[in-house]
């Protein structure tokens, strides 16, 4: 499996630990990565909104190198937000045959060119979810992550725009959390996985997006989730670095460790935390890492024998569950 | 060729005339087509005046065939086949080209659609000159109907049959007849006790000399056609012998093995591996759920053998069949409730206290799972409010795009229950409120009275995701409410989701079997919207109740009526006219290969041993041409559609491009022009 790779800004810089754990990760399984060469900044949340030809030529040029270089035919990210412009942009540009020949009068400036369709953006999650499959990586599992608790978070990007095929469910998505169970964890059905992060409110209304934050700390800590897991570095950076800044804001104690969902497959693969990148987020998984493997004080699973003066009724029948 | 032919261009209106020229139309078909001599437009030709127009030129021109270019054949074929016949015309010399159908309605280019209009005049034309004279044969009709469905609108329909003194087999797929409406509490918007009102009518059904109840049966097949129709029923084995048991009830009672109820009680109770689905059962045997029963899966257990005082338990029953001679068939097989863990926002199967409308009919009803107490998930707490979720997969272009009809009366009416019989508050989110027959709208106007709150909006997500304070260990509704524009979070103990009507999961293969058709969500088609709503495009198969599309108790007792009106007619009648349009096998020509035998889909050929040639049966024929095609001799030919009338007509619809014709190209009148 060959896919040319897409790091985007964040995995070079505040979130190494995502770059490293998606690379360990991706040779345990055999899959060859092969970084674009000279990629730029996919123009983020802001670009798009400011100057859109511009914003989707930048992008354009990401898609004609994947497209140069040795003829990639699909891209992956990590990042959701870039995931999302390079979707949008090849999607665009397919949709729009005058807005594809100004971009690539940009791009020939530069000796590029781009035919829409050519290279399939997709999210590293699609990516270990739909093409490893669950099954495979299950194989892989030697240390379960019995006794964790994990609560998945999708944040809006990945699912919610409907630009051609979906990836998953658009409102109550469920890959990840399969994925995690898979790994041995215990999955929180957490109601606020597609919620927003926040985004880049930190920097224009802290007090906004401290809100959103505050509500998906609280949520996951209702649920006694021992960590929140990302598939998005910028859900991971709000959560965890402005997690101490939510706390003096409403006076609460949230301790909830966030963490990328490669770094659970790394471990639960046997993996050596160091090299996946623990350690380098500020709210400390180190508590996580010693509950790993200890029996649950409660036994989750096993439903009581119905009592004779039971009168509780019955759950509904979920089509595909036992 | 000698023919003399009349074409008529009907104006329908402004329907054709307003997109098709229609005097352009009959002019050229006067002077371009061989055989035409009168060619004429009117504004309505199915009026009695266009009839007679046509009638007197038959007799004053003497014309040998008649063309009517206008609506489509199956709405006037009969109307103009008649004003043939009148004037002494053979009916079927009589050709239809759609003009309106296929035409005008659907063309937005006027030039365009006239040209159009002459090819499809011009191949009717051609086509009519080579149509033979026939005869319509009568047969007799089978005065026994078959009913599938015992729910509200079959049983209404087999009671009226049965009433009127005619015979009626009515299949019923679970053990017990009643349907939806036996799992009802309360019926809108009188409140009447649902059981009160539908047990009397199963009774009747039960002990109605004219009624054959064959339950826990199935339609296996189905050949004939109308008036004489033969379905295979497999009746599945109950494993108990209905001539011994008594119905006390006994092996329920003693039967170790509780599952829960998927059907009857809608998932939310209780019953036995040995069960009648509720205590009114008709009939009143019990089944065994094979699945489920001890004995079946371990080989020991038979307690319910052991306990009946009647020995009537049999776990060596297999599935029988039955075969079954009918003349008409009625179908009311009903809905399936949409899958709420569809919108899985909505919680329905993760968040405990989210309920189906279906749940919380069973939960209402007194000899339900609650025993009719409102109670939540474990069985004991009241809720202190609850929320009534509207259009839970219907008004929804993800799911269904059309309206359930039924569920803001049933939402009244749940709201009208939960306040009568708890101290909660009732929060309503609707789109529309649609209260739109006899007594609804006042009894939407009791509920505002009664205090029930209305939110208008679709609701965007139920969460137990705590947000402000007294929300904690509620059930949080998200909504837009759409009259005042802002997003409201409400905050209740209790959910119930109203969810769609849907067609039944195996509604096409139904249809299919009975050869009728479905509508693109898989409603069966009738006849006419308008007109013929029970009727089908099949002879002889009626629709009835909510398999036709959602509607309420009353509008589907009203087509199980309506339905049974049709077909009593037909019996009245005695025989039906069968169409002559059938295939002929030519002796000479057949090898005897019998390839068309096992081809045919009704069963309509035999094998003469004796001459070694295959015979079609003309009464079991439908002229669908099947085995016309497949004849690797050539030797069969189906009336009214020979090879040369195919061509003829397919001839005419290319006559602008054939060339060397006299017409031209009419296709493009501004070459011509230049």
């Amino acid at each position: 499996m060959r896919y040319g790779y897409y790091p985007g800004c964040s995995l070079s810089h505040s979130a190494r630990a995502y770059d490293v754990s998606t690379k360990a990760v991706a040779s345990a399984f055999g899959m060859q990565f092969e970084e674009i060469e000279d990629w730029n900044c996919c123009g983020a949340t802001e670009y798009f909104s400011l100057n859109l030809t511009a914003a989707y030529a930048l992008v354009g040029r990401n898609l004609a190198l994947a497209a140069g270089q040795n003829g990639f035919d699909q891209i992956v990210a990590p990042c959701s937000a870039c995931y999302l412009n390079l979707r949008k942009t090849d999607y665009s540009l397919g949709k729009y045959p005058e807005l594809a020949t100004t971009i690539n009068q940009a791009l020939a400036s530069g000796g590029l060119s781009y035919e829409p369709g050519s290279v399939k953006p997709r999210h590293l999650l699609d990516v270990i979810y739909n093409d490893l499959g669950l099954e495979t990586i299950a194989a892989k599992v030697t240390n379960p992550l019995k006794g964790l608790r994990l609560a998945p978070y999708y944040g809006c990007l990945l699912v919610r725009p409907e630009l051609g095929e979906r990836v998953d469910d658009p409102e109550y998505p469920t890959s990840l959390d399969k994925l995690l169970a898979a790994l041995g964890a215990e999955v929180v059905d957490f109601p606020l996985k597609t919620h927003c992060c926040g985004g880049h409110m930190t920097q224009i209304s802290a007090e906004t997006a401290y809100e959103l934050l505050r509500r998906l700390l609280q949520n996951a800590s209702e649920y006694k989730a021992d960590a929140i897991v990302t598939i998005c570095p910028m859900c991971q950076l709000n959560l965890d670095a402005y997690q101490g800044q939510v706390n003096r804001h409403f006076g609460t104690q949230f301790n909830i460790p966030v963490l990328y969902f490669t770094q659970m497959m790394g471990l639960a693969m046997g993996m050596d935390p160091k090299g996946l990148g623990f350690g380098q987020e500020f709210v400390s998984a180190d508590g996580l890492l010693e509950k790993i493997g200890q029996e649950p004080e409660e036994k989750p699973g096993a439903r009581p024998r119905r009592r004779r003066d039971d009168k509780s009724l019955p759950m509904p029948k979920v089509k595909g569950e036992g | 060729m000698s023919e003399r032919v009349g074409v008529y261009i009907c104006h329908c209106g402004s329907n054709i005339a307003g997109m098709v020229d229609v005097a352009q139309v009959a002019e050229w078909a006067k002077e371009n087509l061989e055989g035409v001599v009168v060619s004429r437009d009117y504004k309505f030709m199915c009026s009695s005046l266009g009839q007679e127009l046509i009638e007197e030129d038959i007799r004053k021109e003497g014309l040998t065939r008649v063309v009517v270019g206008a609506c489509s054949p199956h709405l006037h074929e009969k109307t103009f086949r008649r004003a043939c016949a009148n004037a002494g015309l053979n009916p079927y010399l009589m050709q239809m080209a759609s003009l309106r159908e296929q035409i005008s309605w659907v063309s937005e280019d006027k030039a365009a659609a006239t040209e159009k209009s002459k090819l499809a005049i011009a191949a009717a034309v051609k086509r009519v000159q080579l149509h033979e004279e026939l005869e319509a044969s009568r047969v007799p009709v089978n005065p026994t109907t078959l009913v599938v469905g015992g729910g509200i609108a079959g049983i209404q329909a087999a009671l009226e049959l049965a009433e009127g003194g005619h015979q009626v087999y009515l299949v019923e797929r679970e053990p017990s007849i009643g349907g939806h409406m036996a799992q009802f509490d309360k019926t809108f918007p009188t409140l009447d006790c649902s059981a009160c009102i539908l047990t009397p009518r199963m009774s009747d059904v039960e002990v109605a000399e004219n009624i054959t109840l064959l339950s826990y049966a199935e339609v296996e097949d189905v050949s004939g056609f109308i008036g004489n129709f033969q379905v295979r029923v497999r009746k599945k084995a109950r494993y108990v012998k209905e001539e011994l048991c008594t119905g006390c009830g006994i092996c329920e009672e003693k039967c170790p093995k509780k599952v829960v109820d998927e059907i009857f009680e809608a998932g939310l109770g209780y019953r036995k591996a040995i069960y009648r689905p509720f205590p009114q059962a008709v009939p009143k045997y019990p089944v065994i759920d094979r699945e489920n029963c001890i004995y079946f899966e371990r080989g020991t257990c038979k307690a319910c053998e052991k306990f009946c005082p009647t020995n009537a338990i049999d776990f060596e029953q297999q599935d029988s069949f039955l075969d079954l001679e009918v003349g008409n068939v009625i179908l009311a097989t009903g809905f399936d409730l949409f899958d709420c863990t569809k919108i899985p926002q909505y919680g329905y199967g993760r968040l405990a206290n989210v309920f189906t409308n279906l749940e919380f009919e069973r939960m209402c009803n007194a000899s339900g799972p609650t025993e009719g107490k409102i109670v939540l998930r474990d069985g004991v707490t009241e809720p202190k409010s609850v929320a009534i979720v509207h259009c839970v997969g219907s008004r929804d272009k993800r799911f269904n795009p059309y309206c359930s009809a039924v569920c803001c009366m049933a939402a009244l009416k749940f709201g009208h229950l939960v306040m009568e019989k708890t101290d909660a508050e009732v929060y309503s989110f609707y789109i529309d409120m649609r209260p739109n027959f006899k007594d609804y709208e006042e009894f939407y106007d009791r509920l505002l009275e009664e205090g029930m709150h209305f939110v208008r909006g679709r609701v965007a997500e139920i969460t137990d995701a705590a947000r402000q304070p007294g929300e904690e260990g509620k059930l949080i509704v998200q909504v837009e409410d759409t009259l005042i524009g802002q997003q409201r979070r409400v905050p209740v103990d209790m959910v119930i989701l109203m969810g769609a009507m849907e067609p039944r999961a195996d509604a096409t293969e139904v249809a299919l079997k009975f050869g009728i058709s479905c509508s693109m969500a898989g409603w069966f088609t009738e006849r006419h919207p308008k007109l013929d709503p029970v009727a089908t495009m099949t002879e002889g198969i009626y629709i009835a109740g909510v398999c036709q599309g959602p509607k309420d108790i009353p509008a589907s007792v009203s087509q199980g009526a309506a339905a049974a009106a049709r077909v009593k007619s037909l019996i009245t009648t005695g025989s039906v006219e069968i169409e002559p349009i059938v295939a002929t096998i030519h002796e000479e020509f057949c090898s005897g290969c019998r390839i068309c035998n096992d081809l045919c889909p009704f069963n309509a050929i035999d094998f003469d041993d004796e001459k070694e040639v295959s015979v079609v049966n003309e009464a079991l024929c439908k002229g669908c041409g099947t085995c016309v095609a497949a004849c690797p001799a050539g030797a069969i030919t189906g009336a009214h559609f020979s090879n040369e009338q195919i061509y003829a007509e397919i001839e005419g619809l290319l006559l602008d491009v054939i060339s060397g014709n006299g017409s031209g190209r009419v296709r493009e009148p501004e070459l011509a022009e230049a």
